[in-house]
């Protein structure tokens, strides 16, 4: 089977500066190389400065690259210029970690589902607002949220809007960066399994970005550890947690505290 | 009501029956607070499980009296060594603050001052306190980031807020809120914004301190992943109530309240290595948390609760005594 | 840090240039010049007026006329003037120090009312006296200048308490030292009124919304947090983080110090610049208008770098992004 997307040594570096006395540049991302199968999730887990949200922007082209390919429906996305880029766009979508910041404060959630739309220039507004109902159900919420706007929802529902919006183009691949980490814990359930569900109805991809090991863990099917910039570990999640060798990676474990009803869990099982 | 640990154990705080109610506009009240009440003993690590809506940011507030404008405490009482801090006047508050109780708050970006040097930050916090000259204040202060950070001390001493990283940040707030040795610190959420690595750190910190000096602490959270092996004692929060208190290592094994039970399960499983039945759907608690705008009658959680009976719906639990000083409001178990 | 006052040093510079060349350029351009209107006065012959001229070299190509100029200003000759035939600097100087004279004046005073008055109205935020002093403040933006100034006139015509305009009464020279002082006051009273009466309700907002927004930072409830006094909290806590904003506008204040009294003065018939520089326009007094539009533009460009000095001086995060961090 063909994946979804292919990343080949992707470098990214930041320029220094600052006329005259420089801040030196350095390297965000350095020769990462990966894929991602149909229906399939890999993670990508790391500290903050690693550099997984640099290669997120990067993935979903609101970055150039510095070097390397990025291997999308036969194309490489790094060196596509703006115009083909938007013509890509639809299929792989970003979702982000904070909703207060990425949805419109001033506009009711329709007009937030429905703008990828308007956007691809379809501008017939009853369809418009048919899709965005239709996407809202496939999130779990009812037509009735889409005249509220985003300051009257609490932040598992934001992110479900974020998701919504998403999907209303029927995206190939969703980059998820940090999607749950400001929710809940029972939010945080909630949210993955609406993803996992909406995986197997739709065999969308992820590329599921977090700093959480345990729910990597549960949603990847291979887990690429970063650090540095690099990736330093990668393999399914069940070898990566069970022969983690890099010292990072056992720094992430053990910032995994043992389930707290460990116990009961291995009894009820 | 739970005291501390040990039978012989000085409780310092002592909260009793805490109700705290907003103003809204429009003339609406919202309950956030219905009853909460439980002890503190010397050195303890007390954790406060709650999530967004069950008032635990509420609580931490009024255990300083520092709700914001439409916020009241209507009852209860909060007894710090004997005193009523519901009762204090604006010039004992002032006192209380920071050297009986402190608090170290959420984001420490934004809790400290951007243009003061953090050396100067915590020497105000000695300087509001004590009556310490200029050159005792300054090697004091050394010796409080001494405590709190491994090393680096004079780079950090003249730094601005904006010069260090968020794990710096928050040592620095934990510096301010035991410079005057106070026997509780309250930490809302002091770890959400930060790394594992660092949070691990951090908690770290927090028992070296209480082992250090003895200070005792209540740690906010919504994470109860971060319990095991770090707090004494538990208390479970919801929608205003205690649901459920007790050590942790029972609260978390062996959890009796229906809401602790569907909380901790919501938690994906990684046990031996291996991720226990990847990608499956997670028990979640269905339903949404109660409006607090109306008291409602009988148990809070009812509408949520997979094992609710005909009685949850009129009577209002009350805490019931287990074995072992766990207590858990619930009218599966009588009190 | 060096090099980021250099920067704006040059940028002023530049300012500066760029404003001599357009003002000589307008000048220049605008239809007529003071010999043409010279002409039309029947006492002065043409040889006479053919004379000035080449005096005056008003014939020469403008480039040239222009690099003569500049390079005279580098030396501090800002030229001649054509009507009252002496030179420009003294002219200036002496105008323009009436006019600080006056807007100094206002702006002290307009800033030590707006400083209080801004915290006081911050902490009251959205109670009856906040709400109060809005409304007063609100009126007083709505009433014209110039409504103000010719009132306060009558109204001191009317009572004759104050004088009816003027800098300094007849006879000045003869009075005594603190005669002279009382007499100078009383002239000032009325303009600088006006001056701080329109200036005081836009600094004022500008204070209560920088001191309330501080107001609600976190930093201050952490700090209060810690049981630091209120007192405190407002002098080391308060006050230094809300100036940043107020900096700059201060800066402004600054710059405007010359240029912001022109209707005051000439209702009030009070000698300061503005006046002098509207006659010159109107005479085509080329030179003393070219030198009256820089030195204003000299003092905005110097009150701009003053504020970006404080505010260098003032936070520290800006001193960390000057130097690329």
């Amino acid at each position: 089977m063909e994946p979804v997307i292919r990343v080949e040594d992707l470098v990214k570096r930041h320029a220094g500066r600052g006329l005259g006395r420089r801040a030196p540049g350095f390297t965000a991302v350095d020769s990462a190389s990966f894929s991602i199968f149909p229906g399939g999730t890999l993670a990508l887990v790391g500290e903050s400065g690693s550099g997984k949200s640099s290669l997120a922007l990067c993935l979903g082209c609101l970055e150039p690259v510095t070097a390397g390919r990025i291997w999308f429906e036969g194309r490489d996305l790094a060196t596509l210029r703006e115009k083909e880029l938007h013509a890509v766009r639809p299929r792989l979508q970003l979702v982000f970690q904070d909703p207060a910041n990425s949805l419109n404060p001033r506009w009711t959630v329709g007009e937030i589902v429905a703008e990828p739309l308007l956007v691809r220039g379809r501008t017939a507004k009853r369809e418009r607002d048919a899709r965005a109902a239709q996407a809202l159900e496939r999130v779990g919420l009812a037509a009735e949220y889409l005249e509220r706007r985003p300051r009257e929802l609490s932040g598992g529902q934001r992110q479900r809007v974020a998701i919504a919006r998403a999907l209303i183009l029927d995206p190939k691949l969703l980059i998820l960066d940090e999607v749950l980490s400001a929710l809940d814990c029972s939010i945080q359930a909630q949210i993955a399994n609406l993803l996992v569900e909406l995986q197997r109805a739709y065999g969308l991809a992820y590329l599921f970005i977090t700093h959480d090991l345990r729910m990597a863990a549960h949603l990847a099917d291979e887990i690429a550890v970063m650090s540095g910039g690099k990736i330093v570990e990668q393999g399914t999640a069940e070898k990566i947690l069970r022969d983690a060798r890099r010292r990072e990676t056992l720094s992430l474990l053990e910032a995994v505290p043992p389930a707290p009803d460990a116990t009961e869990g291995a009894r009820e099982r | 009501m739970i005291t501390g640990e040990k039978a012989d154990l000085r409780q310092i705080l002592t909260v009793r029956d805490l109700r705290v109610a907003y103003g809204q506009r429009g003339g609406g009240v919202w309950h956030a607070l219905n009853g909460v009440s439980f002890g503190v003993g010397a050195g303890e690590i007390v954790a406060v499980l709650g999530e967004s809506g069950s008032g635990k940011s509420t609580l931490a507030a009024s255990l300083l009296r520092l709700l914001p404008g439409n916020g009241r405490i209507t009852s209860g009482e909060i007894l710090l060594d004997g005193a009523d801090i519901v009762r204090m006047d604006a010039v004992q508050l002032r006192r209380m603050r920071g050297s009986g109780v402190s608090i170290v708050f959420q984001e420490p970006s934004l809790a400290l001052h951007p243009t003061i040097r953090i050396g100067e930050q915590i020497g105000e916090v000695l300087r509001a306190h004590g009556t310490l000259g200029k050159r005792e204040r300054v090697a004091r202060v050394r010796e409080i980031l001494g405590k709190v950070f491994s090393g680096d001390i004079e780079r950090i001493f003249s730094s601005y807020p904006h010069e260090l990283s968020g794990g710096q940040q928050q040592r620095t707030l934990i510096a301010q809120a035991i410079a005057c040795e106070p026997s509780l610190v309250v930490a809302d959420e002091p770890t959400a914004s930060l790394d594992p690595t660092t949070q691990r750190e951090i908690l770290a910190l927090f028992q070296s301190l209480r082992d250090q000096l003895g200070i005792a602490f209540i740690f906010i959270t919504h994470n109860p992943a971060l319990l095991a092996g770090f707090a004494d004692r538990v208390l479970v929060l919801y929608a205003g109530k205690v649901a459920e208190a007790g050590p942790t290592g029972a609260v978390l094994s062996s959890p009796q309240h229906p809401y602790t039970q569907a909380l901790l399960k919501c938690l994906p499983r990684v046990d031996a290595g291996q991720a226990v039945r990847p990608k499956t759907l997670l028990p979640v608690i269905g339903g949404v948390a109660p409006s607090l705008a109306v008291l409602s009658q009988g148990c809070v959680f009812e509408p949520r609760c997979e094992e609710r009976m005909e009685i949850c719906q009129i009577r209002e639990p009350a805490a019931a005594m287990l074995g072992n000083r766990h207590e858990v409001s619930c009218l599966k178990f009588p009190a | 840090m060096t090099r980021f006052l250099l920067r704006r040093l040059a940028h002023g510079a530049f300012l500066l240039l760029g404003v001599s060349v357009l003002a000589f350029l307008f000048s220049t351009l605008a239809p007529g010049n003071y010999f043409d209107d010279m002409r039309l006065n029947p006492q002065i012959s043409a040889e006479r007026l053919s004379v000035l001229r080449a005096q005056y070299q008003v014939d020469r190509p403008m480039a040239v006329r222009y690099t003569r100029w500049a390079s005279a200003v580098l030396h501090g000759d800002l030229g001649f003037s054509f009507a009252y035939n002496t030179p420009v600097a003294p002219l200036l100087w002496t105008r323009a120090r009436n006019t600080l004279l006056l807007t100094g004046t206002a702006t002290i005073l307009v800033w030590m009312l707006a400083l209080p008055l801004g915290v006081w109205s911050a902490e009251r935020l959205g109670r009856p006296a906040d709400v109060a002093l809005s409304w007063m403040t609100a009126a007083l933006l709505m009433v014209p200048d110039l409504v103000l100034a010719l009132g306060l006139l009558v109204l001191a015509a009317r009572c004759g308490w104050l004088p009816t305009g003027g800098m300094v009464s007849m006879g000045f020279d003869g009075f005594s030292a603190a005669h002279k002082l009382r007499d100078l006051a009383l002239h000032m009273v009325l303009p600088v009124t006006v001056l701080v009466a329109s200036a005081l309700p836009v600094l004022l907002r500008h204070v209560r919304s920088a001191v309330a927004e501080t107001l609600e930072a976190p930093f201050l409830r952490a700090a209060e947090a810690h049981g630091i006094s209120r007192r405190r909290l407002l002098y080391r806590y308060v006050l230094p983080a809300a100036a940043h904003p107020l900096i700059a506008l201060f800066g402004f204040s600054l710059g405007t110090l010359l240029s912001g009294s022109l209707l005051v003065e000439v209702v009030m018939s009070w000698p300061g610049l503005g006046p002098f520089l509207l006659e010159a326009i109107l005479a085509r007094d080329l030179y003393v208008v070219i030198g009256g539009v820089l030195l204003s533009t000299l003092f905005l460009v110097a009150g701009n770098f003053a504020a970006d000095l404080l505010l260098y001086w003032a936070d520290p995060r800006i001193r960390a992004e000057a130097a690329g961090r």
